[in-house]
């Protein structure tokens, strides 16, 4: 099954917090490393929209979107 | 701080070759001898290609006593991006901008304040869209004595818009409304007295600097002024102060007060100015991209909804255009970093006292990433080519890694804001010859060449 994986850069996040609004469930905060928590590594396909529009209005370019081909 | 720098180290790096003759008679004599400075004085876009034509994804050539060692490349870019803070500081490579700023205002923030500045100020996601409508505003104001048709002059209207949009935003309302245009005129001083002379002595005796000097003590004098009518006025609630009372309360004087306004202001007018005049040039070069941009903001606005809503959201021929407006002119062409302490890139020790650089300029339009690289080609960032995120160490026009710009997400809703507005009221040509818009890259801040007019013309019920 193929599949879509978030991949976000801890040393590259700059704790913006724009993908917790497109998408809550996916990207959450950690307060005390003021950076990005993945908090869904592989989401259902039915979050791709949502995770798209994240990954490219990140200001800092920390995420990236990658496809598994399992 | 060590100021000899072991070239034995740096002698595996290849130099670039020399075009402009550092002893010759047409250099200044207070730069002879320095290098290639005499030649990024007058064409800096020149010698950064030739960097990595002649040298490859590292190169180096050289500024006086400091030798630059330019990284372009994505690997390049991205060991330089990735460095680690400690190693590495800005303020010591631009010496041009101490005497803007003024001694003892911080130049640039680390990470950690950055961090912090994004959670307790202005910049933060929340306050973007108070910042939408203050732009939106703004805008509105700036157009408002605009008649049936007329003419500007892009650089003096987006400097002007810019100063504006930045001191309501990053400083205040109540700020802002005691600017006119004197303070962009003075600020636009200030922003072209950074001739490169400064890597030889920031404070030399030419005229460009003494204009800067004396655009700052006019600041300064504005400055003072409204701290004068704010003391007189006395308190007044707190949701009526900005950040103006917040610094008279701690006691700072005009001038170091000033200081801080301009370096807060600095990152964010020249480029967003400058950044707006070319997207307007790039859309009046390319009228299919025009009629396409302005579609999309009619069928967008059809339903009477907000400019500072949309700029907030998706607008996608729009950013397209603007992000191929970045590719091509990043408002940056080089950015630079002294090295501290020795600093390994790709195997290579970089010793301290060494200037590292890459450049938006040349990283930008590497042909292998961005296939008919000098084209503007909004089509670039559509899925699936994407090629600013394909590209992320290489399509820099905002810089990259922790130090990417701040302020870009700011950026790029204040032009969407803008082009919503003018170009939903107005139709816009040129009104000189298309090729003739060109940069003045004999600062390094670069700002468009005077004259850059447009004519403009309401359009048809609006």
């Amino acid at each position: 099954m193929g599949g879509m994986r978030v991949v976000a850069d801890l040393d590259i996040c700059q704790g913006h917090q724009l993908c917790q609004g497109e998408a809550p469930d996916v990207f959450g905060f950690d307060e005390d490393a003021d950076v990005v928590v993945l908090l869904e590594e592989r989401p259902d396909e039915s979050r791709r929209a949502d995770v798209t529009q994240a990954v490219k209005y990140c200001p800092a370019f920390a995420l990236a979107l990658e496809e598994d081909h399992a | 701080m060590t100021t000899t720098t072991p070239r034995d180290l740096l002698a595996d790096i290849p130099e670039v070759s020399t075009v402009l003759d550092d002893g010759s008679a047409e250099v200044p004599e207070i730069i002879r001898g320095t290098g290639h400075l005499p030649e990024m004085r007058v064409d800096p876009i020149g010698l950064f290609h030739r960097v990595r034509e002649e040298c490859g994804d590292v190169g180096r050539f050289r500024l006086a006593d400091k030798d630059v060692v330019l990284v372009t490349g994505a690997e390049a870019n991205e060991a330089f991006f990735r460095a680690p803070d400690s190693t590495l500081d800005q303020a010591a490579a631009y010496p041009f901008m101490t005497p803007i700023f003024g001694q003892g205002v911080v130049f640039d923030a680390s990470p950690e304040e950055r961090q912090q500045m994004l959670k307790n100020q202005a910049l933060r996601g929340d306050m973007m869209r108070g910042h939408a409508q203050t732009i939106e505003a703004e805008i509105r104001r700036m157009v408002a004595d605009w008649g049936d048709e007329g003419e500007i002059d892009l650089l003096d209207f987006f400097a002007e818009l810019t100063i504006y949009t930045t001191s309501a935003c990053l400083i205040g309302k109540p700020f802002r409304e005691e600017l006119d245009s004197r303070f962009a005129q003075h600020y636009h001083e200030l922003e072209h007295g950074t001739d490169a002379i400064a890597y030889v002595d920031a404070y030399a005796d030419i005229d460009s600097f003494r204009r800067r000097d004396a655009a700052r003590e006019e600041l300064v004098a504005l400055v003072q002024g409204i701290i004068d009518r704010r003391r007189e006025r006395g308190t007044v609630p707190r949701e009526e102060r900005d950040l103006l009372d917040v610094l008279i309360s701690l006691d700072m004087s005009a001038d170091y007060i000033t200081g801080i306004f301009i370096s807060m202001m600095f990152a964010g007018h020249h480029t967003s100015s400058g950044t707006a005049s070319w997207a307007m040039i790039e859309l009046m070069r390319h009228p299919e991209v025009m009629a396409q941009v302005v579609a999309e903001l009619d069928e967008l606005y059809a339903d009477g909804s907000d400019v500072s809503f949309q700029a907030l959201r998706s607008i996608p021929v729009l950013e397209s255009a603007l992000k191929e407006t970045l590719r091509l002119h990043p408002p940056l062409i080089i950015l630079m970093r002294l090295v501290q302490e020795d600093f390994d890139l790709l195997g290579r020790t970089i010793p301290a006292g060494t200037v590292v650089a890459s450049s938006p300029r040349v990283s930008n339009r590497i042909e292998e990433d961005f296939p008919d690289a000098d084209a503007f080609d909004p089509g670039r960032y559509i899925d699936p080519r994407q090629e600013d995120l394909q590209n992320r160490w290489t399509w820099i026009p905002f810089g990259a890694g922790k130090h990417r710009c701040v302020g870009n997400a700011f950026a790029m809703m204040q032009m969407k804001a803008i082009f919503s507005v003018v170009l939903r009221d107005f139709a816009f040509e040129p009104a000189q010859p298309l090729e003739s818009y060109r940069d003045d890259v004999t600062k390094m801040v670069i700002q468009l060449q005077q004259p850059c007019r447009v004519r403009y013309r309401r359009r048809p019920g609006r």
